[in-house]
Parts: C-alpha cells; structure tokens; sequence
C-alpha cells in the first residue's frame, strides 16, 4: 500500500471534517467564511493530487478513471461556491436572515456535505456509499431548511419524506445486489466491495440483479430528480440558501447519478439482464419533455433554473442509457458542463434576488440596464445552459443528438423537442428578466463576480478547445462506463 | 425438514406484515403509535432469532436498538409531542380504509410473486424473509401515500424502515447491518427532532400535510 497516495483519501475526507468541526465552535462572520473557503481549496487540491497518483484499491475507498472526474469536479465547484457564499451570505447577515448561531451550523454543515459527497464518490463498498449519501440528503435538509419560514419548512419536509423514501428504496435495492453476489463471493464484506462485484458479475443471478436495479434506479433517481420522482427538487432548490442551491444542481445530483451508474455498469457487466439502458432512456426523455413544459409557467426565478436542473439531469440520464462510447462521452461531458453553468446561474440569480429583495420574475426586469455585471452575467449563463453555440453544453447537447440520430433516430425526436421546448422557455423568461424597463429596487451588487465568471470562461473556453489529454481521458471513462 | 427456529422466524416475519395491515386501517394516532411500538418488538423480536439462528452476535445489537430505541424511545417521545401539540384525535385518509386494505393486498401478492421467483436459488429462511420484507416496506409507502397527517406519514416510514432492517438481517452475512441500522436511527431521530423543532403546528396551525400546499413559492 502506497503511504503517499493513502494520505490524499483521507486529505479529502479529513479536510472537510476539521474544518466542520472547527467551523462548528467558530463565532464570527469574517473568520468562518473564509476558513470555509480555505478547507474547500485545500480539499480541491488534494482532490487533484489523485491526477499524479492513485491510492491502492482498498475494501472501502478506491480511485479509478471514472470517479476522479466526480471528485475533482465537486471539489472544485465545492471550492468557487464557498467563495460565491462567503459575499452572499454577508449580506444575509445585513438584513437579517440569518442570525450568527444558524451561521455556525451553516458553515458546518456545508463542510459536513462535503465530506458525505466525497465519501460517496470514494467508496468502494456499496453500503458505505449508501451510507454517505444519507448523510449528504440530511445535511442538505437541514440547510434547506434553515431559513424557517413557511416555505422553507415545507421545502425541508417534502425534501425530507422524498429524500427519504428514496434512500430507503435505494437501500433495498443494495441488499439485492448483495443477496445476488453471496452464492459467488460468499458471505461478508467482500460481497459488498464494488471492485470485487465487478470482476465476478458474470455469474450473479440476473434475476436477482433486475429487482435490484429497479430499487435502485427508483431510490437513487428520486435523488437525481428524475420525473415523476422530482417533486421535492423545485422546493428545495427555490427554499434554501442560494449556495445551497447550486451546490445541490451541480454537485448533489451528480452524486446520486454517480451511485446509478455503477449499478448500472454491474448490471451491464452480468449477462441475461434487462437492459439497464432502456429504463433510464425512458426515465430521461420523460424527465425532460416535463421539464421543458414546466418551465414555461414558472413565476420564481430559482425555481425556474430548478426546472432547468431536472431538465439537464433527464438529458444525461439519457445519454447514459444510450450506452456505447460517444452517447457515455457526451453525457459525462454534459455532466460537467451542466454543473459549471447551472451553479454559475445560481451564482448570478443569488445575487440578483438579493438586490432586488424577491425571486418572483415579474418583479425583476431590465437588469442589464441596473446591474450590467450581473445581468450580462446571466444572458450567458443562460445562454450557455439553453445550449447555444460556441459553448460547452452545445457541444455536448450535439453530441447527444447527434449519437442519438446515428442510433435510434426516433428517440432523438422528442430529445430535440425537449431541449428546443426548453430553450424557448428560457428566453421568455430572460427577456423579462435581463431587459426592458428596469423594475425592483436599483441598487449596486455587492457581488464577488469571480466564481460565476470563472465557471462561465471554462464551459466557453471547453466549447471551442478542449485539450487533447482531457478528451482521451473522458474517451477511457465513456469506455469503462460500457 | 427446518427446525423450531426455522418456523419461529417464519411467524416473527409474518406477525410484522400482519401489524403493518393493522397500521393501515388504523385511524387514531395514540392506537397508531403503540401499532408501531409492537411493530418494533416484533422486529426486534425476528432480528434477535436471526440473530440465533445465523449464530451473527452483532444482530443482537441491531435487535436491541430495534428494541429500545424504536420500540421504546421514540413512541414515548411521539406520544409526548402528540399530547403537547394536541392532534391526538382521529386522522385524515385519502380514500376509504376498505379501498387500501385491498391495494394493501394486492402489493403483498405482488412482493410475494416477485420475491419469490427471483430467488428462487437462496435458502428458503432467505427468500420468505425477503419477501415478508418487501410486503412491509410497500405497506410502509402506502400508509404514507394513504395518511395526510405528517405524524402518521412519518410512522408509515419508520414502519417501512423496519421491512428493510428485517431484509437486511435476513441476507445472511451481510456487513455493515449494525451500520446501517445505527444510520437509520439517526434518521428516525432526525424526524422526530424535526418534528419537534419545526413546530410544524406552530408554524402551520396543523399538521394535516395538505394544508402546507399553501404556501408554494408560485401563488401570485
């Protein structure tokens, strides 16, 4: 066992567990959210030491080519969120919102997600992955919750009943999977580590396996949000703190996806089952088309880009359930993109509802006019998520489409009135949002730019070059994934 | 051909889908929730057979939590929010209990012809427990689809919980079961905080779910 490479698994999971449990005792404003910002940097950069070299595969924590990509991307949007946070949450401590206690249990809670998502992502036992991903939904239910109004509360609870539900049918399906790999593996730890199950999936019983990943899917895709399991994701998304939302879109459904997918691989890896591909492209298209509708009648701005989230969610899931390198290409591609902009959007959209004290659309207008930064900030952001060119997730978007038509050409018409349908919604609602007469308060954002712009100039720099190490990587995943 | 014990776990696992249906007709939330007490015993009860029959001493520490945290700790404190908040009278039901008696039926035949089929190749212990299992966690999700009481709809979870710790026990060997049911007990103690904290009553003037549909985010 490499002593080096040991210390970067338990750099990231340690990181984020001092840094809570200092974050904990802390008062003060000032010193918190930049000790916040200090432990998710830290954690990022040892996240990318698992670039130079890769840990021993262990019975509970294993790094490969697929969860590097995961990892790496949480902790850095982990890390441009703490930053976004630190200027948002000032001035929820200005008006009011938040009184110096419930900011304690903020920043240590947020410290606490980071670590239940790291440790999912790191897991290379079944039952601790479900284990972590509990831990990440209860966490996030707290700070959903944390402002306390009646909204809030509602959002919390519905998150929580949902959230539940789904671990609980998720855990189901993990029993399964371990009651299909006893007859082979024999009793005890081993029957549960990932590495393991994968290299003897061949002799399970897939009869067993299909029940399973039925749960499985139902359980974790509640958490992705995938239709008709999404209820819970506007609320939450509308109800919380801002940074929370973003952390949510960008990171916490790509944990619950992450969790599918290796399901999904053990089930390809198994001959005689279902074909785990149809039920998520189903799953997918559903979740888009409903989406795309929805999104026209939206009133509140975050719940709009909530929407927007399950929208995106439903066109990975998609492209996952396609299978093959290209259509596996596309979606992780998709994955990274979507997380980029979508927690950039929120960014802006924090902000703005700050300054202009409201999240419903029709009390905000003409922001490019009042607040240029901001508003031309979103235009792109927007822009950038509709899946217009030059940027990443056109890129990504045409990879799908265009897999989808070398494919199965039917599917790919409703998938291209999905995301035609969602583009128009988005534009309406921009219209209102960023032009045209000014409305709402005009005063000055007292914004930290630098995350949402940083976002943004990545997914614009990746839709015009992405470098060739990047793609040959991504390439060796999208063939791991099957 | 299977011993005592063997038919001991059989009835253990049958009482806990029995007391799962008497959940669901029930219409009281102080009857209810001493439903639920039993509904722990029993559990703690089939885990600690388990527990023997398996010859797996760490089951007995996930029947004692069973046993004292649910079947004890948790009702108590229920019944004590129950009575400080006053909502002890009769709860609401989506649709009639005749109605949801039968779906409650027709989803024990439906886990019973799934489970069974499907392991078709486990020890019969195994397949009976996993399909008992599977019966109590689908009556679990229907008294929280049939009850607009938030007590009740937390009830019916801990009630589905149960189905899986009576799964995860019955998969014979499996690590990590004292784990996982320490976690859920962190849940459950989660919701009953939550319950306790949110003041869901204060905050809402009821605990009748539907009426939390008030205050969406998009009303003008």
């Amino acid at each position: 066992m490499n002593v080096g490479s040991f210390d970067a698994v338990s750099a990231v999971l340690g990181i984020p567990i001092v840094a809570a449990a200092i974050l904990a005792i802390l008062p003060g404003y000032w010193l918190s959210a930049r000790l916040n910002v200090v432990a998710a940097l830290l954690t990022f950069l040892a996240a990318l030491s698992f670039f130079l070299e890769r840990p021993a595969v262990g019975s509970y924590f294993h790094i490969d080519d697929l969860n590097v990509v995961f990892i790496v991307l949480t902790t850095f949007v982990a890390f441009t969120t703490s930053v976004f946070s630190a200027s948002y949450i000032a001035h929820e401590i200005e008006i009011g919102r938040l009184t110096p206690n419930y900011l304690r249990f903020y920043h240590a809670m947020y410290q606490i997600l980071m670590f239940a998502m790291n440790l999912a992502l790191v897991s290379n036992n079944i039952g601790l992955m479900w284990v972590a991903i509990e831990i990440a939904t209860l966490t996030t239910v707290l700070m959903v919750g944390i402002y306390r109004t009646h909204e809030a509360l509602e959002a919390a609870w519905k998150y929580f009943i949902l959230g539940s539900v789904g671990i609980a049918l998720a855990l189901f399906g993990t029993i399964l999977v371990y009651l299909a790999a006893r007859p082979v593996i024999g009793e005890g730890t081993d029957a549960m580590v990932w590495t393991v199950l994968i290299s003897r999936a061949a002799a399970f019983d897939p009869a067993l396996l299909n029940v399973a990943f039925v749960f499985l899917l139902l359980g974790y895709g509640t958490k992705v949000g995938l239709a008709p399991l999404h209820a819970w994701l506007p609320d939450a998304h509308a109800e919380g703190p801002t940074p929370i939302s973003a952390v949510l879109s960008g990171l916490l459904l790509n944990v619950a996806l992450y969790a599918l997918l290796r399901f999904k691989m053990l089930l390809a890896a198994t001959p005689h089952t279902v074909a785990p591909g149809q039920l998520m492209v189903t799953m997918g298209l559903v979740s888009l088309i409903f989406a795309s509708f929805m999104l026209y009648r939206r009133r509140d701005i975050k719940r709009m880009f909530a929407y927007s989230s399950i929208e995106h969610m439903g066109i990975i899931v998609f492209a996952f359930g396609m299978g093959g390198p290209l259509a596996n290409f596309a979606g992780l591609l998709h994955m990274v993109m979507h997380s980029l902009t979508k927690s950039a959007i929120f960014f802006a959209v924090g902000h703005i509802a700050q300054v202009k004290g409201t999240q419903k659309i029709a009390d905000i207008g003409g922001l490019t006019e009042t607040n240029p930064v901001l508003g031309w900030g979103l235009v792109l952001g927007v822009i950038a998520i509709a899946g217009l060119p030059p940027l990443g997730i056109f890129m990504s978007e045409f990879l799908v489409v265009s897999s989808t038509f070398a494919r199965e050409p039917l599917l790919a018409i409703p998938l291209v009135f999905g995301i035609l349908l969602a583009l128009g919604a988005l534009f309406m609602h921009l219209n209102t949002i960023a032009f045209g007469e000014p409305r709402g308060p005009t005063a000055k954002a007292e914004a930290s730019y630098v995350p949402m712009f940083a976002h943004l100039t990545l997914v614009f720099v990746s839709g015009i070059y992405m470098p060739s190490a990047l793609v040959t990587w991504f390439q060796n995943v999208a063939k791991l994934l099957g | 051909m299977y011993g005592l014990t063997f038919d001991i776990a059989h009835m253990l696992a049958g009482s806990l889908v029995l007391v799962s249906f008497m959940q669901l007709y029930q219409d009281r939330l102080f009857a209810l929730l001493n439903l639920f007490a039993l509904h722990a015993l029993v559990l703690a009860l089939s885990v600690a057979c388990q527990a023997y029959i398996q010859d797996a001493p760490h089951l007995y520490v996930t029947a004692a939590i069973a046993l004292v945290f649910k079947a004890i700790v948790i009702p108590v404190t229920l019944h004590r929010i129950i009575a400080r908040l006053g909502i002890h009278r009769e709860i609401e039901t989506v649709g009639g209990v005749g109605l949801t008696m039968l779906a409650g039926i027709g989803l024990v035949a439906l886990s019973m012809v799934v489970m069974l089929r499907v392991t078709a190749g486990a020890d019969p212990l195994t397949r009976e427990d996993l399909a008992f299992a599977l019966s109590v966690v689908l009556l679990g999700l229907l008294m929280m689809v049939t009850r607009r009481n938030a007590v009740s709809q937390v009830i019916g979870f801990m009630s589905l919980e149960n189905g899986l710790v009576l799964a995860a026990t019955g998969a014979k060997g499996m690590p990590m079961v004292v784990e996982i049911s320490v976690a859920f007990s962190i849940l459950i103690a989660f919701i009953v905080i939550g319950i306790f904290l949110f003041r869901i009553r204060e905050r809402f003037d009821t605990v009748d779910v539907g009426a939390l549909d008030r205050f969406r985010g998009e009303r003008r």
